[in-house]
């Protein structure tokens, strides 16, 4: 389409509107050209950017890497595989997969209540206070936010100046697990917090009051009504929790102890220092078949239901 | 490898924040398709003997003659700033395009590619080997670099870029892995030994880098305290030898309060007062010192590792005369000091001295550019470990299984 100055008027007005017209019409007539021409880019990307990546990585992982002249090895073999089974590798998996797991749990038992108040107990203007106080931190950079943790919890931070005032000796908490425990749960919360915010927006009152006005007392109500409801919403959540713990491999970088590789340290250690793309490749499939697993069990629990 | 330090490490967090958008976004099992480059699993093994770099009888330029209005260079992030490209650009015409690298790898990789379009490539001493013997980058004539003679002795004709007497490139800067302690824990003056940093007595305070090169460190400090071992180059090592180097590491581990891996990182430590001994570079040491922390460094009487950036030329290189422009340039006493003290490390032109004080007085010493000869021969440069060692034998640990015995001992 071409646009033409009018010259009476000084505005732009489009030009070739006989053959607009029939390409309207006849994408009008044909649905299937008119899905598919709306379909097509984002399939395309989809395709194209999400799966092949996806399986170039696969495929790279069945293949090693000539230490001198730098070139893959198009060869297949499990070595890479066979590597992840030996005991650096099980014990680093097995902690990324435990912390993940921790760290969901102690998000949903954080974030519960304090869904739950939002929800159904907080007025509209306090509602809306808490929802900005939750997704606050999500606004500042997540690097300011694991250094602020540092600041924390380092040797001569705020905790150890805490504990030591009120008489409970030095705490240096910073470059350990249990800092890494800490920070997870802090900064993915918010992740649990909205799911769980709006599975419990979603109960009707009626079934509540139904449950109270049949004799069950308000804990009774909340283990066998309010919980059941809002279990998709939580599984829903810890996805969010769980993924991101897992392929998180800044936070053990920079707040991690001695013994706190993650899955993803190894990966970044294998592509940026050693350039062992296949093995790295073979290590990516890891938090992929775990997250497949989770995923299914997670569709159990009806998590896809609750969107 | 990688090479975090001081303002490398911007690099590193640059791709932690992409990271850490990407994992914000979808939890990221990250995977990039594609890239090839070295190390390896065990197997594959060092291959070739090393025999004749292939670039070794490629013709070299005996004139530099008009510039071809363009250069294209891989550096570290750093290594190519505004200050002193601006006035080459201006003098030369060569308009400089570069490229950053984040590791030593990805410096390989960017060269070797096929149709590989850079000029000059501003490796360090264990990519060097690699873009040698790979063919990457030819010889250079240095006669046509003024300020060569200039250079500190160590640094004319260093083996691990000059090789049968051909300079594949020219050196630029340098630095010793140095040892960092509290003056509070030191009261009686510096300690003498790398023993400190495996010493009960420290337990919980020490910190050394993230870096399988550290192996090397354990290495040189067994040379010296256990003999019988027959340790000569700690970046070649005998698989006896790298085992008794990965034991020491690994009963180390305990001691240790946090491999670090951003310069940034080591200086809150020892701020903090969470380490009070560690393996540093001299950034880490002045940073600190500026900052009233009561710290020195050392080189204890093992010695040191370190490290040594050499500009190389690529074997394809468009804009020869450019890139030889460049390597003029950068070798100048005030190139050279500018970029001692953006960087924190220590020119290869000892002409800089003067400059570098003018520009922050004291620097000069600070980064050791005056220092005795002495002192740099106790400093064992950066080299890629090969399976092929000088000893004839192909009976080395290869760099690929550094780093998967590094991650065991890091757990």
């Amino acid at each position: 389409m071409g646009v033409r100055l009018d010259a009476d008027h000084g505005i732009a007005v489009p030009t070739g509107g006989a053959g607009l017209a029939r390409l309207s019409t006849a994408l009008w007539r044909r649905a299937w050209l008119r899905a598919s021409l709306l379909l097509g880019p984002p399939l395309a990307w989809f395709l194209v950017i999400y799966l092949a990546s996806l399986v170039v990585m696969l495929v790279t992982a069945f293949w090693t890497v000539n230490p001198f002249t730098n070139q893959f090895v198009h060869s297949f073999t499990l070595t890479n595989f066979r590597q992840l089974f030996t005991g650096t590798y099980l014990t680093i998996i097995w902690r990324t997969v435990l912390m993940a797991a921790i760290v969901t749990v102690t998000d949903a038992v954080v974030a519960f209540p304090f869904a739950y108040y939002m929800a159904r107990v907080a007025g509209g203007r306090t509602r809306r206070l808490l929802f900005v106080a939750v997704l606050l931190p999500l606004w500042a950079s997540y690097l300011a936010r694991v250094y602020s943790w540092i600041a924390i919890l380092q040797k001569g931070g705020a905790l150890d100046w805490l504990t030591r005032h009120v008489g409970l000796g030095a705490a240096q908490v910073a470059y350990t697990n249990t800092a890494m425990w800490i920070v997870f749960s802090y900064i993915w919360l918010p992740f649990m917090v909205v799911p769980i915010y709006g599975a419990l927006e979603r109960i009707p009152d009626s079934l509540i009051e139904a449950s109270g006005d049949l004799g069950g007392r308000s804990w009774h109500t909340v283990c066998r009504v309010i919980l059941p409801l809002a279990l998709p919403g939580v599984v829903a959540g810890s996805i969010f929790t769980f993924s991101l713990t897992l392929g998180d491999f800044i936070t053990p970088v920079l707040i991690g102890g001695p013994s706190s590789n993650f899955i993803g340290n190894v990966i970044y250690d294998n592509v940026g220092t050693a350039n062992n793309l296949p093995f790295a490749a073979a290590l990516a499939v890891v938090p992929i078949v775990i997250m497949i697993v989770y995923l299914v069990v997670a569709r159990a629990f009806g998590a896809f239901e609750a969107a | 490898m990688t090479r975090p330090r001081g303002l490398r490490a911007s690099g590193l967090l640059g791709a932690l924040l992409a990271a850490a958008v990407i994992a914000s976004a979808c939890g990221s099992s990250s995977g990039n398709g594609g890239t090839g480059g070295g190390g390896t699993s065990a197997n594959g093994g060092g291959g070739s003997a090393l025999g004749t770099p292939p670039e070794q009888n490629a013709p070299v330029l005996t004139k530099i003659g008009k510039g071809e209005g363009q250069l294209n260079i891989v550096a570290w992030e750093g290594y190519a700033q505004p200050e002193w490209v601006k006035p080459f650009e201006q003098a030369t015409g060569c308009v400089v395009n570069a490229k950053y690298a984040g590791s030593s790898s990805e410096m390989v990789q960017l060269m070797s590619s096929a149709g590989s379009q850079y000029d000059l490539v501003s490796a360090s001493g264990d990519a060097d080997l690699r873009l040698i013997y790979g063919g990457y980058v030819r010889p250079i004539n240095i006669g046509l670099m003024p300020n060569w003679k200039n250079f500190l002795p160590f640094l004319k004709t260093p083996p691990f870029n000059t090789i049968n007497g051909r300079h594949y490139g020219i050196s630029y800067e340098f630095g010793p892995n140095v040892l960092l302690y509290s003056k509070k824990a030191f009261p009686s003056g510096p300690p003498t030994s790398w023993s400190v940093i495996y010493s009960n007595k420290y337990k919980g305070e020490v910190t050394v880098p993230n870096n399988p090169i550290q192996i090397a460190d354990a290495a040189l400090y067994l040379s010296k305290s256990r003999p019988s071992l027959g340790i000569t180059d700690p970046y070649e090592l005998t698989q006896p030898q790298f085992n008794a180097a990965v034991n020491l590491l690994k009963a180390e581990h305990p001691l240790i309060a946090k491999y670090w891996d951003l310069a940034s990182q080591e200086i809150s430590l020892f701020q903090s007062g969470t380490t009070v001994v560690g393996a540093a570079w001299p950034y880490q040491t002045n940073t600190l010192v500026a900052d009233h922390v009561a710290v020195g460094d050392t080189i204890p009487q093992e010695g040191a590792t370190g490290w040594a950036d050499t500009w190389m030329l690529g074997t394809h290189a468009a804009h020869p005369n450019c890139a030889y422009m460049w390597m003029r340039w950068v070798t100048t006493p005030k190139v050279q000091a500018e970029e001692a003290d953006y960087f924190g490390e220590t020119p290869a032109n000892h002409l800089a001295c003067p400059i570098m004080n003018s520009i922050a007085a004291g620097s000069c010493t600070a980064y050791h550019e005056n220092a005795p000869l002495s002192y740099f021969q106790t400093i064992k440069f950066w080299k890629t470990p090969l399976a092929t060692c000088d000893n004839g034998k192909n009976d080395c640990v290869p760099f690929s299984q550094w780093v998967s015995a590094w991650t065991q001992i890091t757990g």
